[in-house]
């Protein structure tokens, strides 16, 4: 098949320029013509209950998922929804992932086919609602025409449709009558107090067999006839090029297929990973560091200090208002609280590393991999090919964990093997694998960011004037998401927290300074370090003012009208009861991300000179519940991510080079030390939020908390633990 | 030179060198996919195989040195084993990619100490790193599979 049209390179500028001009991201208005764009050249074909379902002639349940699952449980979450308002057997229901497809599987949040910003339930409640509900419909239409009955005598349970005469058929008995059915455009949802699975612990994961036994997909496990395994030397120093390499000794490996240049590095291609993996180590190249970043991390948080200080002029860079009211200027007296608080780059490091297949010919290009952003992989793969971006064909396996790093604006790693493909070219398959090492020193790191904050407390102990500096590096700057007014990857939880909100003047101020270093989203972005300074800055102030921590925030909340945080507020004290033993201190911490609250009360001692992390008690307002063990999962996890890091989180450059190449130097949470984590939702009949990655950023601050309870010192630098 | 392995109960002939470790072996020539790569140097447990009953990181294990022992893998646990039907009962797996690494180590302390405590669990998981964070279902479903009552265990196994 040849059919492919070829548009020139600058056809798919100007498609990009559409991308970047029909916003991408969540906030991000005009984007009607984007998806339009993108799925030209895509198979729209689908079955008689449209694209997102479809029903076996023995009447099991097919949903398809426009999100990849990468651990969070949207697959259960959203086939529930369908399944809800189908009144399907939820024990004949599955879940299979949608192909990518811009235009009907668009993330209706973002503009883009993508997963990210815990947006998977929120952004398909109500296009899943009407999914299952239409679908019930033409079941009942075709049953009310079987039967010569009213249809809305008819009532449907459990993939079952009857009518008080008796009469009944499964919708495998209904399935001929009800494909000729025209689904309704409107059809009529459930009153959400009828519900009968979704908000029950009925709603459980679909993929826990597959995955106890071995038996998931993941990149990793693919295999295809003639397929290579590509491995690739990249640069040690980020914006290194190569100048020369000597593949001599990578060639004598047995396996090994060929060695070429690639934009990246330089590729190996042998007939398996071992092959692929010791030719790889075998390469001689010569890196040519002229636009390397070739400082320590400690160099550029020095430069980050003396920016926030004032003791470096900013040059070049300028100071960018996030949020101000009031007068900037503080006032003469005052108690006066200083705070700075640093933060490490840190890698997602999941358990999967990167990697993609990729199959390049004459034909529509073929990726498998775990696609985050299938529309940003459609359209690089596009660029590097040459055709239209909605005729790259994706497969989306499960993704071995993710938390943000399969979704990079230059689908960095697809990308990568798509060059390897290309060149080796004829449609052969090629496996590109990341080695632990390539992942860990490969980059898309959280932001080294610096908070440096001064408040000046009034007569009553509440916070006069906050001022409140951020040094960050850009996520945002030459994407395609950019060019907004601010960057607000950088600044979400400091913009908008109901303290700022409570303080008459405020002076937030953002500055971000470049580097070769590649920056990206990890699992609740902003929040990993806005929450902490605003958290561990209010014990702070507290204690100043010699308040308790929970009333002082009590009152903050109540003077900015914040309800949802002064109810999970109130959940999370309910809950926790009487204070623990002698030698554990308790911490507390409250955050809203991703239009989800969630409170911590942490319970913290000290052992041999680190911080043990017992019973953490959470509570969640994430709007409707859909599925509340899959909350209490995302909190579990996502409280376990967060204290990851914040115990021993740190990727720390020397000369530009990274320290920890593997798991033995960058230290992660193991089961001895992971907390025993207690999650109350509080009931709420709103659209739903996020659940993902707001169980991240708190716990770090309350166990900041807590230590601060225990030593009366405050937390300067993260993470916790330095050895 | 082909070697001889035993995996799974059966005799297999292999083709790798003699210094390639077992999990590429398993993977890529054998394709059984089920033991995971994860960091290579022993430190996360996603490669975790039985070699003659003991939980062991097949990414450092050459098979030059695996004639005559006993591998088991994943998929050759005997039909569903009462950890995966606790796997499942607990909802432990989130992106799932661990999983058969926790379940290997789990299933070898369950073979030596049918009722671990909290502190046999914490020593014989702790060198299984899961980035999502299952840490409090996996202990959770190690009690749920080490309470069931031996009837149901035998049904299940």
């Amino acid at each position: 098949m040849n059919a492919l049209a070829m548009p020139s390179r600058r056809d798919l500028m100007v498609i990009a320029s559409a991308a970047a001009g029909g916003g991408l991201l969540i906030g991000c208005s005009p984007k009607a013509l984007l998806p339009d764009i993108m799925s030209l050249g895509a198979d729209d074909h689908f079955g008689p209950f449209g694209p997102f379902l479809s029903i076996a002639p023995d009447g099991w349940v097919t949903v398809v998922s426009k999100h990849i699952e990468l651990g969070q449980g949207n697959h259960a979450g959203l086939a529930a929804i369908v399944a809800e308002e189908l009144d399907a057997d939820w024990n004949k229901v599955k879940v299979v992932q949608a192909p990518a497809n811009t235009k009907v599987y668009e993330n209706l949040g973002m503009g883009a086919q993508g997963t990210g910003g815990s947006s998977a339930i929120n952004n398909s409640w109500d296009q899943l609602r009407k999914v299952g509900a239409a679908g019930r419909a033409m079941f009942v239409t075709a049953a009310a025409g079987r039967w010569s009955v009213k249809p809305e005598e008819i009532t449907v349970k459990d993939s079952i449709v009857s009518h008080p005469s008796g009469k009944q058929a499964s919708f495998a008995e209904l399935l001929a009558d009800a494909v000729k059915v025209a689904p309704p455009a409107s059809p009529t949802l459930k009153d959400p107090r009828t519900f009968t699975l979704i908000g029950t612990d009925r709603v459980r994961r679909k993929d826990a067999g597959l995955k106890a036994t071995g038996t998931a997909q993941y990149t990793q496990d693919v295999h295809r006839p003639k397929m290579l395994t590509a491995m690739v030397a990249h640069s040690p120093r980020f914006g290194g090029k190569v100048k020369s390499f000597d593949d001599g000794a990578a060639r004598k490996v047995p396996g090994v297929v060929d060695v070429f240049q690639i934009p990246t590095g330089v590729a190996v291609t042998a007939e398996n990973t071992w092959a692929a993996r010791q030719g790889r180590d075998a390469l001689k190249v010569a890196w040519d560091d002229t636009k390397a970043e070739t400082r320590s991390s400690e160099t550029i948080l020095a430069a980050y200090k003396d920016l926030a200080s004032g003791r470096e002029s900013p040059g070049n860079l300028r100071w960018q208002s996030f949020e101000a009211h009031g007068q900037a200027k503080p006032p003469a007296g005052g108690k006066v609280i200083e705070a700075s608080y640093d933060f490490p780059y840190l890698a997602h490091a999941p358990m999967e590393p990167m990697n993609c297949v990729a199959e390049i010919g004459d034909g529509p290009p073929r990726i498998t991999t775990g696609s985050q952003i299938p529309t940003m992989d459609q359209l690089n793969t596009a660029m590097i090919v040459g055709c239209l971006p909605g005729q790259v064909q994706i497969e989306t396996l499960f993704a071995g964990g993710s938390f943000g790093r399969r979704a990079t604006f230059k689908s960095d790693y697809v990308s990568e093997c798509v060059h390897i493909a290309k060149h080796v070219g004829g449609g052969r398959p090629v496996k590109l694998v990341w080695a632990r090492e390539d992942d860990m020193t490969g980059g898309y790191y959280r932001p080294l960011t610096h908070h440096a904050v001064r408040v000046t407390l009034g007569a009553d102990g509440y916070p006069e004037h906050w001022r409140h500096r951020i040094v960050t590096q850009s996520i945002m700057k030459g994407s395609p998401m950019g060019g907004g007014k601010i960057d607000g990857t950088a600044v979400e939880g400091a913009m908008g927290s109901p303290y700022l909100d409570a303080t008459p003047n405020v002076d937030g101020q953002l500055i971000q300074p470049d580097s070769p270093v590649t920056v990206l989203w990890w699992r609740s972005v902003g929040a990993t370090h806005t929450a902490f300074a605003m958290e561990h800055t209010i014990d702070q102030l507290a204690r100043a003012a010699g308040k308790d921590p929970a009333d002082y925030r009590r009152a903050l909340y109540q003077n900015a009208g914040a309800d949802r945080h002064l109810a999970v507020l109130d959940m999370v004290l309910a809950k926790a009861g009487p204070a623990p033993t002698k030698g554990w201190a308790r911490g507390l911490a409250i955050h809203e991300s991703f239009g989800s609250v969630v409170g911590q009360m942490a319970e913290v001692k000290l052992e041999g000179g680190e911080p043990k992390v017992g019973r953490v008690v959470t509570a969640i307002d994430c709007g409707r519940a859909v599925s509340p063990d899959q909350i209490a999962a995302q909190m579990e996890g996502g409280t376990c991510y967060g204290l990851s890091a914040a115990l021993y989180g740190a990727i720390t450059l020397k000369d530009g080079i990274v320290e920890q190449k593997n798991f033995d130097a960058y230290r992660v949470l193991r089961i001895h030390e992971a907390p025993r984590v207690e999650t109350y939702i509080i009931p709420s009949q709103a659209h739903p939020s996020g659940v993902g990655e707001p169980g991240t950023p708190v716990i770090a601050p309350a166990v900041a908390n807590a230590l601060l309870a225990l030593t009366g010192k405050p937390t300067t630098r993260l993470p916790f633990v330095t050895t | 030179m082909p070697m001889t392995l035993n995996i799974n109960g059966a005799d297999v002939s292999v083709t790798a060198a003699p210094e390639t470790p077992l999990l590429w072996v398993l993977r890529d020539e054998l394709q059984l996919t089920g033991a995971k790569y994860g960091c290579g140097i022993a430190q996360c447990g996603a490669c975790t195989v039985h070699l003659d009953g003991v939980a062991m990181r097949s990414c450092q294990a050459p098979i030059g040195t695996l004639a005559g022992v006993k591998i088991t893998t994943i998929e050759g646990l005997k039909g569903l084993n009462p950890l995966q039907h606790a796997w499942v009962e607990a909802d432990v797996p989130q992106c799932g990619y661990c999983q058969s690494g926790q379940i290997m180590s789990a299933a070898a302390l369950l073979a030596k100490k049918p009722h671990p405590s909290d502190a046999d669990i914490d020593a014989a998981m702790a060198g299984n790193i899961c980035r999502c964070g299952c840490y409090q279902r996996i202990r959770e479903a190690i009690n749920i599979a080490a309470a069931m009552p031996p009837a149901r265990r035998a049904a299940v196994a």
